[in-house]
C-alpha cells in the first residue's frame, strides 16, 4: 500500500451473533463495502469503501450493524490534524483538486445558535396558536412606492408580480442531474401541497413537472442549460443564479456519465457530454449587464414573473445587494457559506464566503439605510436547519428562507457528503436507476410536507410566545433577538442587543 | 435616565370626546372622564390634546415646547427665527399645584414658515415643518417640541392626568375634540417629553398597550426619514399615521385596515373588490401591521379615529349622544360625563371607528 495508504475514517462493526446473513447490506451498498463469503457463510466488510451513509445500518433487519469512528490516529498534533495530513497524501498521489459535497462542515461560529428569542410576560399577552389565528402567509416581490387611485378614488392595485407563500420557506435550487428525478418529483409535489415554491436549479425542467409550474421557480444559471421560452414562462418566478454559497466565485461541473437520455433532453445538451457552468455568466461582467439580463427575462415573460437574483454571501455582500436592488430585480436570494452542494472543491467550500446571519443583517440594514428595502424581497439560505433558524432569520430581516439540505435529510439523506461520487444509496444524489427507485416520491413528498407542517406549527408557537400573530410583524423585528456570547462588533453587525440588556 | 434611552412598555387609560357638529366645549369634561380611570395610571405621565382651541391663530402652526433651561430656549428661538415668522409667543399658562413639580420651561409659539426658506427647501409646507421639528428635537439639547399642529395643542406632564389638566388650566380652553391619556409605565423616566399624547403636525395619538411589532414598525418607518427617539409605541404609531395619511395618501379607513389588518381567513370571505383591496393593503403595507395589544385614539384636524388590535386585547368602549361621540378605555369614563347615551358599544378587534366633524364646522 505504501505512503499513500489512508486508514479508513470509519469502521463497520458487525455483530456476528445477530447477523443472519440475509445479504441486505450487500445488496444495498452501491459502494460495495459488504461481501458474502460463501465458504464460511459469513458477511464481511471493507471499511475503506464505506462512506458512512447508514443505508445498511438502517435496513439491517437484526440491527447487527453500526458505523463507528475509527480510533486509529496519528500522533497527536494541534496543528497537523489527521485530516490535513491525509489530504496531503491524497493530493501527492493524484495531483488533483480535492472535492467535497454538501455544506461546509468546519468549526466556524454558527450565529443562529448564539441568538435567543423573546417571549411575552405580564405587560403583553402571549397568544395561543391553537385558540387564535396565527398567520404565516407572506408575499415576495417589489412593493410600489406610491399609491394610485382611479376616478372613483378607489385604490389601483399597481403591484409588480408577486409570489404568495403559505409560510416563509421555499425549497432551494437543486438541479435535475445533481439530484434524481424522484427527488425532484418529491419536492415539486410537496411545494404544491404546502402552498410554497421549489426551485428547478440550473438543469432545466423535466417535461413531466411543468404541471407544478405555479409552485416552481425556474433557474437561469451561467450554463443556461434547458433555458427556453416555454421554460421561462412555466414557473411562478425566474431566478438568475450568480453564485452559490458552497462555492462562491466558481462554476459547476456535472460529469458526462450523469448525462443520460432524460437529463440530456432536459438540459438540451448531447448525451454523455460534461455539463459545465462557467464561473461567471459570460454576458454579465458587471452590474449594468445584470440589469440587461433581468430585463431580457422580463421581456421574454411579458413582465408577469418576478426575477430573483441569487448570490453567494461574500465580503462585499451589502454593496452588491444594493446594486442588485437597483437593477430591476424583484428579490435577492443570498446563500451563506454553509450552503450545500452536489460537488465543490473542498478548499473553496471550506474557506470562501460569509455566515448567512451576518450577510443577512448587513444587507437588510444597508437596503434600509438607502431607503430601498421595499424594492426587493430578501430570501436567505445556507444553512437553515430548523424552525428556530427560520424565526431568527425573519426577525433579522429576511422575507423568506430557502432550505436545501434540510429537505434532503427529510428525504433520507444522512449527510455522508459523498454526492460527488454519484452513488447515493438513498436515491437522492444519483442518476443510477436502481438507486433512484429507492426513493419513493409518494413517501418522499409526504415526508417533506410533514417536515414543513411541523416547522409551521413551531413557528406559530414561537410567534405566539412573542405576542405576534402575523409573520409580517416579525420581519426585521430585531428587538425580539438577543445575542449570547457575542462580542460588540458581532452584535453591531447583527443589529441586536446582548442577552440581559 | 429619560425616554429614548431604553424601551419603556406601559399600560394606560385613554379617553376621547368629539362633537360631530364642531361645537366647542370646555376641557373640564375630558379631565372628569380620565380622572375616573385613576387606577389605570400610576402618576408617571398624563396629558391631553385639544382641537379647535386657537381659532384666532388657526392659520399658524402652534408649537408647544419644553425647555430644560434658558440656554436651550435661546438656541431654539434662534433656530425658529431663522426658519419661521413668529406671530406670537408666550409662556403656556399654568397653575402651581403640589401634585405637579419640577416643571420645565413651557412655551408656545404661533409660527408660519418663512416663504423664502420654504421655497429654497423645495418641500411642501407640512414636510418643512416636520423637518424643523425633528431638527429641534434631535439637535438642540434641552429643547423639545411636543405639539406642532394648527388650531390644536398638546398639554402633558409627569403626574396623574387629572392633575396635569388642572396644572394646564385645561378648563379654560374650548375645543371641538379632546383626547386624554393616563400612563402606567413599567419604568420611571420622569421626563415630561415622554408623557403622552404624542403628536406631529395635527396628528395626535393616545395609546394603551404594548405592541409586539414595535421594532418591525420602527425599522420600517425609519427608512422614510423618521427618527424614533423615544422608543415608545405611541411615537412609532404617530409616525406611521403621518406617513400613511399625509405622505402616502391613505384615508383613515384604509389606515385601520393596515394597522389592524383583517385575518386572511376574513379577507378570503369578502366580495371580490373588497377582498382585492384588503389584500393589496396588507401586502404593500405589511411593515405597518401592528400586533400585540393596543387601543388607540388618533386625533386629526376635523376628526378622531379609535381602533383596537385585531384580537381586542385591550378594552375600548364607544358611546354616542346627539352629536357627541365618546371613546374610553372603560365605559365608566363615558358615563361620568354623559349618563344618558343614545348608543354604547365595544368595537370589535380591528374595527375602526372614524368620526368626522361636518365639513366647514371646524
Amino acid at each position: 500500500m505504501g505512503v499513500q495508504y489512508i486508514y479508513p475514517e470509519y469502521e463497520i462493526v458487525r455483530n456476528q451473533e445477530r447477523c443472519i446473513v440475509c445479504r441486505v447490506c450487500e445488496r444495498q451498498c452501491a459502494n460495495e463495502a459488504h461481501e458474502y463469503l460463501k465458504d464460511s457463510n459469513k458477511m464481511v466488510s471493507d471499511d475503506a469503501k464505506c462512506v458512512n451513509c447508514h443505508r445498511c445500518v438502517a435496513l439491517c433487519p437484526t440491527r447487527a450493524l453500526k458505523i463507528v469512528k475509527s480510533p486509529h490516529t496519528f500522533k497527536e498534533n494541534s496543528n497537523w490534524s489527521g485530516k490535513a495530513i491525509n489530504e496531503i497524501y491524497k493530493q501527492a498521489e493524484s495531483g488533483g483538486v480535492l472535492l467535497s459535497s454538501m455544506g461546509n462542515p468546519e468549526n466556524y461560529p454558527v450565529y443562529f445558535d448564539k441568538i435567543l428569542l423573546n417571549a411575552s410576560q405580564v405587560t403583553n399577552p402571549s397568544i395561543d396558536p391553537l385558540r387564535e389565528p396565527m398567520e404565516t402567509r407572506v408575499f415576495l416581490g417589489a412593493k410600489p412606492e406610491k399609491i394610485e387611485r382611479d376616478e372613483k378614488g378607489r385604490l389601483i392595485r399597481n403591484l409588480p408580480p408577486q409570489i404568495q407563500l403559505s409560510m416563509p420557506i421555499m425549497f432551494s435550487a437543486m438541479s435535475y442531474g445533481s439530484i434524481s428525478y424522484n427527488a425532484h418529483e418529491s419536492l415539486a409535489r410537496a411545494a404544491a401541497e404546502l402552498g410554497i415554491l421549489y426551485n428547478t436549479g440550473e438543469g432545466g425542467l423535466h417535461e413531466d413537472f411543468y404541471k407544478y409550474g405555479k409552485h416552481t421557480i425556474v433557474q437561469v444559471a451561467s450554463g443556461r442549460f434547458g433555458v427556453h421560452k416555454a421554460y421561462l414562462n412555466s414557473g411562478a418566478a425566474i431566478e438568475i443564479k450568480m453564485g452559490q454559497g458552497a462555492k462562491p466565485g466558481i462554476g459547476g461541473h456535472l460529469p458526462g456519465e450523469k448525462i443520460g437520455r432524460d437529463i440530456s433532453r432536459t438540459r438540451m445538451i448531447p448525451e454523455g457530454t460534461d455539463a459545465i457552468s462557467p464561473a461567471p455568466h459570460h454576458d454579465i461582467y458587471s452590474i449594468e449587464d445584470l440589469r440587461q439580463l433581468v430585463y431580457s427575462l422580463k421581456e421574454a415573460t411579458n413582465y408577469e414573473k418576478p426575477v430573483i437574483v441569487k448570490i453567494a454571501a461574500v465580503h462585499n455582500v451589502a454593496a452588491i445587494a444594493s446594486g442588485i436592488a437597483r437593477s430591476g430585480a424583484d428579490m435577492i436570494a443570498i446563500d451563506g457559506f454553509r450552503g450545500g452542494t452536489g460537488a465543490a472543491p473542498t478548499r473553496i467550500r471550506d474557506h470562501v464566503g460569509l455566515p448567512i446571519e451576518l450577510a443577512l443583517a448587513s444587507v437588510d440594514k444597508r437596503l434600509r439605510d438607502e431607503g430601498i428595502r421595499n424594492r426587493v424581497s430578501i430570501i436567505v439560505g445556507g444553512s437553515i436547519r430548523s424552525s428556530a433558524d427560520v424565526v431568527k432569520a425573519v426577525a433579522l430581516g429576511a422575507d423568506a428562507v430557502y432550505i436545501g439540505t434540510a429537505a434532503l435529510i427529510a428525504l433520507g439523506c444522512h449527510l455522508c457528503r459523498s454526492c460527488h461520487t454519484g452513488k447515493c444509496n438513498w436515491g437522492i444524489a444519483t442518476q443510477r436507476e436502481d438507486l433512484v427507485k429507492r426513493l419513493n416520491p409518494n413517501i418522499g413528498y409526504k415526508r417533506l410536507v410533514n417536515l414543513l407542517t411541523a416547522w409551521q406549527h413551531e413557528i406559530k408557537e414561537m410567534m405566539g410566545g412573542m405576542g405576534i400573530n402575523s409573520i409580517e410583524a416579525l420581519k426585521g423585528n430585531r428587538l425580539m433577538l438577543r445575542g449570547v456570547g457575542l462580542n460588540e462588533k458581532e452584535l453591531e453587525i447583527l443589529g441586536i442587543k446582548h442577552a440581559g440588556e | 435616565m429619560r425616554e429614548g434611552m431604553f424601551r419603556n412598555p406601559s399600560g394606560c387609560a385613554i379617553s376621547g370626546i368629539i362633537s360631530k357638529s364642531g361645537k366647542r366645549f370646555s376641557g373640564e369634561r375630558i379631565i372628569k372622564s380620565i380622572a375616573v380611570m385613576h387606577e389605570r395610571s400610576n402618576g408617571l405621565g398624563g396629558g391631553f390634546t385639544a382641537y379647535g382651541i386657537y381659532p384666532e391663530y388657526k392659520d399658524f402652526y402652534a408649537f408647544h415646547i419644553f425647555y430644560d433651561d434658558n440656554m436651550a430656549k435661546k438656541e431654539c428661538e434662534t433656530f425658529l427665527e431663522k426658519h419661521f415668522d413668529i406671530i406670537n409667543l408666550s409662556r403656556i399658562p399654568t397653575r402651581k399645584i403640589p401634585e405637579i413639580t419640577d416643571e420645565p420651561l413651557i412655551w408656545r409659539y404661533f409660527v408660519s414658515p418663512l416663504p423664502t426658506k420654504l421655497a429654497a427647501s423645495q418641500l411642501d409646507e407640512r414636510e418643512y415643518v416636520v423637518r424643523c421639528v425633528f431638527r429641534i428635537n434631535t439637535a438642540i439639547k434641552g429643547a423639545y417640541v411636543f405639539s406642532s399642529g394648527k388650531n390644536m395643542g398638546v398639554f402633558k406632564a409627569v403626574g396623574f392626568p387629572e392633575d396635569v389638566g388642572r396644572f394646564y388650566k385645561l378648563e379654560e380652553y374650548e375645543g371641538y375634540c379632546f383626547t386624554a391619556h393616563g400612563r402606567y409605565p413599567t419604568n420611571t423616566p420622569g421626563w415630561w417629553g415622554g408623557a403622552h399624547p404624542f403628536a406631529l403636525l395635527d396628528y395626535s395619538v393616545v395609546h394603551n398597550g404594548e405592541i409586539s411589532s414595535y421594532d418591525a414598525n420602527r425599522r420600517a418607518i425609519e427608512m422614510y426619514g423618521y427618527k424614533c427617539t423615544l422608543l415608545t409605541d405611541t411615537e412609532v404609531i404617530a409616525y406611521m399615521i403621518d406617513y400613511l395619511h399625509r405622505r402616502i395618501g391613505l384615508n383613515f379607513d384604509e389606515i385601520c385596515h393596515v394597522f389592524a389588518a383583517p385575518f386572511w381567513s376574513t379577507i378570503e370571505g369578502k366580495p371580490k373588490q373588497e377582498r382585492e383591496e384588503l389584500k393589496f393593503l396588507r401586502n404593500v403595507f405589511a411593515s405597518q401591521l401592528i400586533t400585540g395589544p393596543f387601543s388607540i385614539i388618533v386625533g386629526f384636524e376635523g376628526g378622531m379615529m379609535a381602533l383596537n388590535d385585531r384580537l381586542k386585547l385591550r378594552s375600548m368602549v364607544v358611546g354616542e349622544k346627539d352629536d357627541m361621540v365618546y371613546v374610553a378605555s372603560e365605559e365608566a369614563a363615558i358615563r361620568v360625563i354623559q349618563s344618558d347615551l343614545d348608543k354604547v358599544w365595544s368595537p370589535m378587534g380591528g374595527e375602526g371607528v372614524i368620526i368626522n366633524v361636518e365639513e366647514g364646522k371646524y
